[in-house]
C-alpha cells in the first residue's frame, strides 16, 4: 500500500465523516458510534456484575452504590446539597480528581503504546522511576527558583520514565523481545531498585525521619509543590496537577493525529511491515512511542510527589497499583485522549468512592475496596472481547490493539507469529 | 542442505559451541572458587580465569557462536565482581550467606509455587493459548485453599478446594479467550484483578479483619526417613514438603504426556497447527479447554502451596507476583517442562540467596530481590539464544 493510500485512509478515519461513502469512512463512523456506547456498556455490565456479588453476600448493591457514589463528591454537582455535606462533597471530589490525575497519565502512556501496536504493561515500572527521580529532585536543589524547580522535577521524572520505557523499546527494535515479557520485568526491577532507594541505608532514605516508621524519602521542599487551587492544602485539597494531565491529554491527542510521530506510530501499529516498506522505521517508531509513554507514566509520578505526596514510603513502592489501573482506563478510554480522561475519571471516582474514610458505615469498607478490584477485572475482561467484536466489524486492525500481527484467523506458522514474549 | 554440507559442518561448528561452553563453566568456576566451601582468598586465580573465559568467549563469539561467546564474557566480568565482592568480605558472613544445606531447603520452597504456576504455563501456551493470568489463579488457590482447609478441617479438602477454584477461574478465561476470541493478554489481566477482588472480597467477608485462622491443617513436609539426619542432604532435602515432591515429579511425568503420548501430541499440533489439527478431526477448541483449565488447576496448586503448605494463612494479594515469574520462567524455560524446572530452580535460588544476603546485608539482599527479573530480561532479549513460543500461541482459532 503507497504512503499516499495509507495517508488518505487515515485521514478519512479520522475525520469520521458518516456521510462519505468509502468503506473506511463508514467503519469510521461505526467506530465513533461504538466507542462511546460500548465503553458505556461495559461499565455499566461491570458494576452490575460487581453489584450480583454484593448481593450474594447479604448487602444491598443499591445502597452500596449510593454510598460508593456519594464517597466520589459527584453529589456535589448536585445544586440541593448544601451545608457540610456540601463541604463534605467538595473535600470527596477533590481527591476523585487527585486520584484521577495520575490515572490519566498512566492512561495515555498505555494508550499511546497500543496506538503503535505496542503493549506497555510497564507503566507501574516507568511510574516509580519518575517518582524516583521527583521526589529526588524535589527535595533536593533548595533554594531553586520555584517555577523553575517544579518544572526541574517533572522533567527529571518524565526522562527517567522515559528512560526506563526506552529499555523496552531498544530490546524491542534490536533483538524483537516481546515488550510484555520485558515491561513485566521492568516493573519488578523498578520496584525492587525503588525499595533499595528509600530503605533504611538506601541512597535516598530520610534520615531526619523516625527509625521506627516505614522507610521513606527526604520530603519535597515548599518551592518545588505544585500550588493548590481548590481547598486547603493542609487538608490535601486540589492542586494544579489535573489541568497539568488535561494538557498532556491535549498533547496526546496532538501529537497522534498532527505529528509525523503520530503518523509513523500509527502506520507502524497498523502494520509494521507495510509501514517498513513504506519507508519507515518500525525500530525507531517503537523506541520513540516507549520514549513518550515512559514520560507520560513519569510525569504522572512527577503530579503525584508534588501535588500531593511529597515524599515516598518504600511501602507506596511496594503497594502502588498504578500501571493495572493505567491499563484498564486506557482500555475503557478505547486508547483515545478523551476517552482515556472520562475512564480515568471514572476510576479515580472509583477509587476514592470506596476507600475507607468516605463511606457510611452501611457496608464493611474493606469489602467495597474490593468491590473495585472485581468492577476492574469486569471492565477489562469485557473490554478484552469488545476489542474482537469491533475487529470483527471492520474486518480490519484499526484499534492498537488488534495490531499485534496476528492474523485474525489462526494457522499461519512461522515463528514470529505469537511475537516472542 | 545437502548431504555433504551436513557432514562436514558440524565439525568446527561444534568446537565453537564447546570452547565458548567451557569459557561460561570457567567463568563460572572463577566465582565458585571464591566462596565456602574453598574460599580462595585471593582475586588472581579469578582474574586468570576470567581472562581465560572473555578470551574463550571472544573467540567463539568471532567465529559465529555468538550468543554463547557473549554469555561466556558477560559472565566472566560478573565473576570478577562477585569474587571482587566476596574477596571484601569476611569469612564469617561468607560462610553465614554460603551455608549450602540451607540454601538449598530454601530455593526448593522459594521454587515450588513457582514451579507448579509454570508448568500450567506451559500446558496452556503448548495448546495455544497465552495465559497471563497465572498470578491470578495462584492467588484463588491460596485464598480457597486456606478456606477448604478450614471450613472441612483438612488440607486434602483445602487443596482440593483450591484445584477447583483455580480450574473455575481458568475457565473463565478459556471462555473469553476460546469462545469470545478475545485478545488473551488483556483477559488475562481481567483474570488477574477478578481474581484479587474475589479473594480480597471473601477473606474480609469470610474472616473479617483478623485474617485467617491460626489452626489451619496444613499440608505435611515428607521426613525422608534415610537421610532426615544424614548432614547436608538431611537439612537440604531430607524435610521437604509434600507439594515440592510433588511438583518435581510433575516434570518427568507432563514430559512424558506432551512427547511421548498421543494426548501429548495432541495438545501440541492444536498449539502448533490448529488448522492441520482441525482438519484432522481433532477438536481443537475443547482440547485447548482442558488445557487452559489444567493450567488453572496446576497454578491453583502452586498457590495453595504457599498458604496451606507453607505460610498457614492467606493475607491480600499474597502470590506477590510470583504469577509473573512463573510466566517468565516458562519463557525462559523455552515453553518445556524441565526447561521450566531449571528455571524456576534459578529463580528459587536468587530468592534464597536475597534472602540470605538480607540477613547480613539488607541494602544489597534488596537488590537481590531484582536479579531474576535482570536476568530474564537479558534472557529474554536473546543473550541466551531466542526461545520460541509455539506457533499458534495467543491466536484465537476461528473454524473456516
Amino acid at each position: 500500500m503507497s504512503t499516499l493510500d495509507e495517508e488518505l485512509q487515515a485521514e478519512a478515519e479520522e475525520s469520521g465523516a458518516a456521510a462519505a461513502r468509502s468503506p473506511a469512512s463508514l467503519t469510521a463512523f461505526r467506530r465513533g458510534l461504538s466507542g462511546v456506547t460500548i465503553p458505556i456498556l461495559t461499565a455499566i455490565l461491570a458494576f452490575i456484575g460487581g453489584g450480583l456479588i454484593v448481593l450474594a453476600t447479604g448487602h444491598n448493591p443499591l445502597t452500596t452504590y449510593s454510598s460508593i457514589f456519594d464517597g466520589t463528591g459527584l453529589n456535589w454537582l448536585f445544586p440541593w446539597v448544601s451545608g457540610s455535606e456540601r463541604a463534605t462533597a467538595a473535600g470527596n471530589l477533590q481527591q476523585t480528581l487527585i486520584q484521577a490525575t495520575p490515572l490519566l497519565m498512566v492512561g495515555l502512556a498505555v494508550a499511546f503504546a497500543f496506538r503503535a501496536g505496542m503493549f506497555n504493561i510497564g507503566g507501574q515500572g516507568q511510574y516509580t522511576l519518575g517518582g524516583i527521580a521527583a521526589v529526588w529532585v524535589g527535595s533536593s536543589f533548595r533554594g531553586m527558583e520555584p517555577v523553575l524547580h517544579v518544572l526541574f522535577a517533572i522533567v527529571a521524572a518524565a526522562a527517567a520514565g522515559g528512560a526506563w520505557a526506552g529499555i523496552a523499546g531498544v530490546l524491542k527494535a534490536v533483538t524483537g523481545a516481546n515488550e510484555v515479557i520485558t515491561t513485566i520485568m521492568l516493573n519488578w526491577v523498578a520496584i525492587w531498585f525503588g525499595v533499595y532507594c528509600f530503605q533504611l541505608g538506601g541512597p535516598l532514605h530520610s534520615s531526619a525521619h523516625d527509625m521506627t516508621t516505614t522507610p521513606v524519602s527526604n520530603t519535597v521542599v515548599n518551592g518545588a509543590k505544585l500550588p493548590v487551587f481548590w481547598g486547603s492544602a493542609a487538608l490535601q485539597g486540589l492542586d494544579v496537577g489535573i489541568f497539568i494531565a488535561i494538557g498532556f491529554a491535549f498533547v496526546f491527542a496532538i501529537l497522534i493525529k498532527r505529528t509525523r510521530l503520530g503518523y509513523e506510530a500509527r502506520a507502524v501499529g497498523f502494520n509494521p511491515d507495510a509501514a517498513e516498506t513504506a519507508g519507515m522505521s518500525a525500530g525507531r517508531t517503537w523506541i520513540r512511542v516507549m520514549l513518550i509513554c515512559g514520560a507520560f507514566a513519569g510525569i504522572a509520578a512527577s503530579l503525584d510527589i508534588l501535588g500531593w505526596k511529597f515524599d515516598l514510603f518504600t511501602n507506596d513502592v511496594q503497594t502502588s497499583q498504578i500501571g493495572a489501573y493505567g491499563i484498564a482506563v486506557a482500555l475503557l478510554g478505547r486508547n483515545t485522549a478523551s476517552g482515556t480522561t472520562v475512564a480515568a475519571l471514572l476510576f479515580g471516582a472509583l477509587l476514592t468512592g470506596t476507600s475507607n474514610r468516605n463511606i457510611n458505615l452501611s457496608i464493611d469498607p474493606t469489602l467495597v475496596q474490593y468491590l473495585t478490584f472485581m468492577i476492574e477485572g469486569l471492565i477489562v475482561l469485557l473490554v478484552s472481547t469488545d476489542v474482537i467484536t469491533l475487529r470483527l466489524i471492520k474486518g480490519g486492525r484499526q484499534l492498537g490493539l488488534a495490531v499485534r500481527r496476528r492474523p485474525a484467523a489462526a494457522a499461519a506458522p512461522g515463528p514470529d507469529q505469537g511475537g516472542e514474549k | 542442505m545437502s548431504v555433504r554440507a551436513s557432514a562436514t559442518l558440524p565439525s568446527p561448528a561444534v568446537s565453537r559451541r564447546q570452547i565458548a561452553i567451557a569459557g561460561i563453566i570457567l567463568g563460572a568456576i572463577a566465582w565458585v572458587i571464591t566462596i565456602p566451601p574453598i574460599h580462595v582468598r585471593s582475586l588472581v586465580p579469578s582474574i586468570i580465569l576470567a581472562v581465560i573465559a572473555v578470551c574463550a568467549g571472544a573467540w567463539s563469539a568471532a567465529g559465529g557462536e555468538r550468543k554463547l561467546g557473549i554469555e561466556a564474557i558477560v559472565l566472566a566480568v560478573l565473576a570478577v565482581a562477585g569474587a571482587e565482592a566476596s574477596a571484601h568480605s569476611a569469612l564469617g558472613t561468607l560462610e553465614s550467606v554460603f551455608t549450602w544445606s540451607a540454601l538449598v531447603a530454601a530455593t526448593l520452597r522459594y521454587m515450588t509455587p513457582l514451579l507448579f504456576a509454570a508448568l500450567g504455563g506451559v500446558i496452556s501456551e503448548s495448546s495455544g493459548v497465552t495465559n497471563i493470568g497465572l498470578e491470578g489463579m495462584m492467588l484463588m488457590g491460596a485464598f480457597w485453599g486456606i478456606y477448604g482447609a478450614d471450613l472441612l478441617h483438612s488440607w486434602v479438602w483445602g487443596v482440593i478446594v483450591a484445584m477447583i477454584s483455580g480450574a473455575v477461574l481458568a475457565a473463565v478465561h478459556a471462555f473469553f479467550s476460546i469462545h469470545l476470541r478475545a485478545d488473551q493478554i488483556v483477559s488475562g489481566f481481567g483474570i488477574i484483578f477478578l481474581a484479587l477482588g474475589i479473594t480480597g472480597y471473601f477473606l474480609e467477608y469470610h474472616y473479617g479483619p483478623n485474617g485467617t485462622p491460626l489452626n489451619i491443617s496444613m499440608i505435611p513436609n515428607v521426613k525422608l526417613p534415610l537421610i532426615q539426619h544424614v548432614g547436608f542432604f538431611g537439612i537440604a532435602i531430607g524435610d521437604a514438603n509434600l507439594m515440592t515432591w510433588i511438583g518435581l515429579a510433575l516434570v518427568p511425568a507432563l514430559t512424558f504426556f506432551l512427547f511421548h503420548t498421543r494426548g501429548g501430541l495432541r495438545l501440541r499440533s492444536v498449539g502448533e497447527k490448529p488448522r492441520a489439527a482441525d482438519t484432522l478431526g481433532l477438536p481443537v477448541l475443547r482440547i485447548r479447554y482442558a488445557a487452559v483449565i489444567a493450567s488453572g488447576v496446576l497454578a491453583a496448586l502452586g498457590g495453595a502451596y504457599l498458604s496451606v503448605g507453607f505460610v498457614g494463612s492467606f493475607s491480600n494479594d499474597m502470590t506477590n507476583g510470583r504469577g509473573f515469574i512463573a510466566l517468565a520462567a516458562m519463557i525462559f524455560g523455552k515453553w518445556k517442562p524441565w526447561g521450566a524446572l531449571w528455571a524456576t530452580l534459578l529463580f528459587g535460588f536468587g530468592s534464597a540467596m536475597a534472602d540470605r544476603v538480607s540477613s547480613v546485608n539488607p541494602t544489597l539482599g534488596t537488590l537481590f530481590e531484582a536479579l531474576p527479573y535482570v536476568v530474564t530480561l537479558i534472557a529474554v532479549a536473546g543473550l541466551v539464544g531466542r526461545s520460541r513460543p509455539p506457533a499458534a500461541d495467543g491466536i484465537p482459532y476461528v473454524r473456516e
